[in-house]
């Protein structure tokens, strides 16, 4: 095999990994997105993420409805997001320490239930065949795209559209931006911020859906692996622009394609250093977007880490 | 001042030393052992993962079928202070006088440091790791998995048609090397063009990186994949969507591959957990170190699924015979990766060869660089 060829190979499946795995990653950004934006930080859709999956799965094997599962994960999230959106607007409250809770308390909810659902094998979410137009079975099986995925992106212009263009975008804007300001407009501050961070908690909660109900597809304890902390990374590296989250969630998933991908052309050497790729990056981002002496363009005002 | 102390504990203490020797001269027994016993077994993650702790598990759940003996289990046990805070526990508040520590990592320090605080409990870990020099109530038990990796390997050598095999591996450690080398001496005895393929991921349990290995080898033209980390399911699963066969690993996961499956390669650790449980009952010395593999009934390939052709399974049923008998797998010309000679033209190595223990080489025939 000639190098060209290697190289094919492996920028093909990094392409093809970046649709399968960037799903969970995205529907995470967006949500936290959203909640940022109102100016509250979520570190909890990690929890929110785990127990997603779980419940997807759960339900779906019950019901043998995996759509249903996806609604119930969201609804799931949602809980979990209002938890988090109750707590913190109680005085005095620090709501990435809530948000840590949040996470420990969303995975250890999540193994405890989940038990009994790592044995049975659940019916799983169907694929959409994008790639009808080639001969070749790699593309057609790298193109065989869940729904979600394709939900994602509308989400995404629909969110970015809307933060720019709508009467409610502008109110989470100003929310996040600067609260005494949003108060002056007479919109209630923690009604907004309550109601953004239970619906981001929604996204990440199908995102999980994704992650147990199509790939890797089955509900293990190890599944999340740190993805959900990863994507609320992600969201400062997008600076809190809904399609530039899209982008970086296609570069994350292609990131983790690459330890498997330089393995298959026969590159092992070194192969830690390659599967650690999305976790390096997140490392990269956050030393090359955190400077003492500015503020993060794009960040809403009112973020606790920038205030 | 010599005082005589006749309190409640000392009372207790007498009484309890009487109604032991009672039971031991047979006037108290009420099951077919001299004495009931409690085991205790610790697991580092879910009973059910479809892999190794399954495998445990599923010896735990045969061993509470015999009479007289109670099995006390905790699942998720960390690698850490849990250990012996869990083992503790099983010995004090539950009376077990032998413990089944599965996980690689409990041997050091954490049963060694129990084992010698606890001289009557008897320790046995599961991983080759009891040297002359460790406490004589601890001890290794191990299951030599690599003889029914070469038997897969058999059958896959003859299901292949692009004669490319996929092997998704968790860490480059011994036991695992070993087991992708039986498995591609199996394939290249049945097959001499065919090529391993193997993907590392790097941990015990990572399900996406394992399905994205699975999806890489299987877009380098793999039509068989099996694997080796402590879950299999994503792997197989993963195969089976995309309609290419599977070898097994660790546990069954034929029903989870019902149209590609064709064997696996499972521990049968019920064969030493019951016979552990009656020596101990019996009063009976416990060996410090014992391995075996088919000829010992500590290994087992998993019935044939329909992805195993009438040919396949004849070569891998005389393979198994074979090796059970004692025929060699490591059958000379082999050379390792790096094209050095590891066993010469017409020699042999022993399946027990305590130089198979130490292995740290592929050998020639897996593509890995």
């Amino acid at each position: 095999m000639g190098d060209d060829a290697g190289f094919t190979t492996v920028l093909f499946a990094m392409i093809a990994g970046a649709i399968r795995v960037s799903t969970p990653f995205l529907f995470v950004s967006l949500g936290e997105c959203l909640t940022e934006k109102s100016g509250r930080i979520n570190l909890g859709l990690e929890g929110t993420l785990v127990f997603g999956a779980m419940s997807a799965y759960a339900i779906s094997y019950q019901t043998g409805s995996p759509w249903l599962g996806v609604v119930v994960a969201g609804i799931a999230g949602m809980m979990f997001g209002a938890i988090h959106g109750f707590i913190c607007k109680l005085p005095k409250v620090n709501d990435i320490a809530v948000g840590i809770a949040m996470m420990l308390f969303g995975t250890g909810l999540a193994f405890f239930f989940g038990k009994a659902y790592i044995q049975p094998a659940a019916p799983r979410l169907p694929s959409i065949s994008l790639g009808w137009w080639s001969d070749d079975p790699q593309v057609r099986q790298a193109l065989d795209v869940n729904p979600l995925f394709l939900v994602g992106i509308v989400l995404a212009i629909v969110l970015w559209w809307g933060f720019r263009n709508t009467r409610l975008g502008l109110i989470v804007r100003t929310t996040g931006d600067s609260a005494p300001a949003a108060l002056a407009l007479g919109v209630n501050v923690n009604v907004v911020r309550f109601l953004a961070t239970a619906v981001g908690g929604f996204f990440a909660g199908v995102g999980g859906a994704f992650l147990s109900l199509y790939y890797p597809g089955s509900w293990t304890e190890g599944l999340s692996s740190g993805q959900g902390l990863m994507a609320v990374a992600l969201v400062i590296f997008a600076r809190w622009n809904p399609l530039a989250c899209f982008g970086a969630a296609l570069l994350f998933g292609a990131a983790g394609a690459l330890g498997p991908a330089l393995q298959s052309i026969g590159i092992s050497r070194g192969y830690h250093f390659f599967n650690a790729a999305p976790y390096l990056m997140t490392l990269a981002i956050m030393i090359l977007s955190i400077s003492p002496k500015r503020s993060l363009k794009g960040a809403p005002g009112e973020l606790s880490i920038t205030k | 001042m010599i005082k005589r102390h006749f309190d409640r504990r000392s009372f207790l203490k007498g009484t309890a030393a009487g109604l032991v020797g009672l039971s031991a001269s047979g006037l108290l027994t009420r099951s077919a052992f001299a004495a009931d016993i409690t085991v205790g077994i610790l697991y580092v993650g879910p009973r059910d993962d479809f892999g190794w702790n399954q495998a445990h598990a599923v010896a735990a759940a045969a061993l509470k079928e015999v009479p007289g003996v109670t099995v006390v289990e905790e699942e998720n046990v960390p690698e850490t202070v849990s250990v012996s805070q869990s083992m503790e526990s099983m010995i004090n508040l539950d009376g077990a006088s032998l413990i089944f520590a599965t996980s690689f990592g409990y041997y050091k320090p954490f049963v060694l440091e129990m084992a010698a605080k606890y001289p009557d409990v008897q320790f046995r870990h599961a991983a080759p790791l009891w040297t002359d020099a460790d406490p004589k109530n601890a001890g290794s038990y191990f299951g030599y998995l690599d003889q029914a990796h070469y038997v897969d390997g058999i059958a896959a050598g003859l299901s292949t048609t692009t004669n490319k095999l996929g092997f998704v591996a968790a860490k480059p450690i011994g036991t695992v090397l070993r087991n992708i080398n039986s498995f591609t001496l199996g394939v290249k005895k049945v097959n001499p063009a065919a090529t391993v393929q193997v993907i590392f991921t790097g941990e015990w349990s990572m399900p996406v990186r394992e399905a994205e290995a699975a999806n890489a080898l299987i877009d380098a033209g793999c039509d068989v994949l099996t694997c080796h980390v402590d879950g299999p399911k994503v792997v197989i699963e993963t195969a089976e969507g995309r309609g290419i066969k599977t070898c097994g690993h660790n546990a069954s996961q034929a029903p989870l591959a019902p149209k590609g499956f064709i064997t696996g390669a499972e521990y049968k650790w019920s064969t030493i957990y019951k016979d552990y449980a009656a020596k101990v009952g019996a009063g009976e010395a416990l060996p410090n170190f014992i391995g075996g593999g088919f000829d010992k009934d500590f290994v087992q390939s998993t019935a044939y699924g329909a992805g195993a052709t009438e040919a396949a399974i004849a070569a891998a049923d005389t393979a198994r015979a074979e090796v059970t008998a004692g025929k060699p797998i490591f059958v000379g010309p082999i050379s390792k990766q790096d094209g050095s000679a590891l066993v010469a033209a017409g020699a042999t190595l022993d399946n027990y060869d305590p130089a198979l223990d130490q292995t740290d080489y592929l050998i020639e025939g897996v593509v890995a660089r």
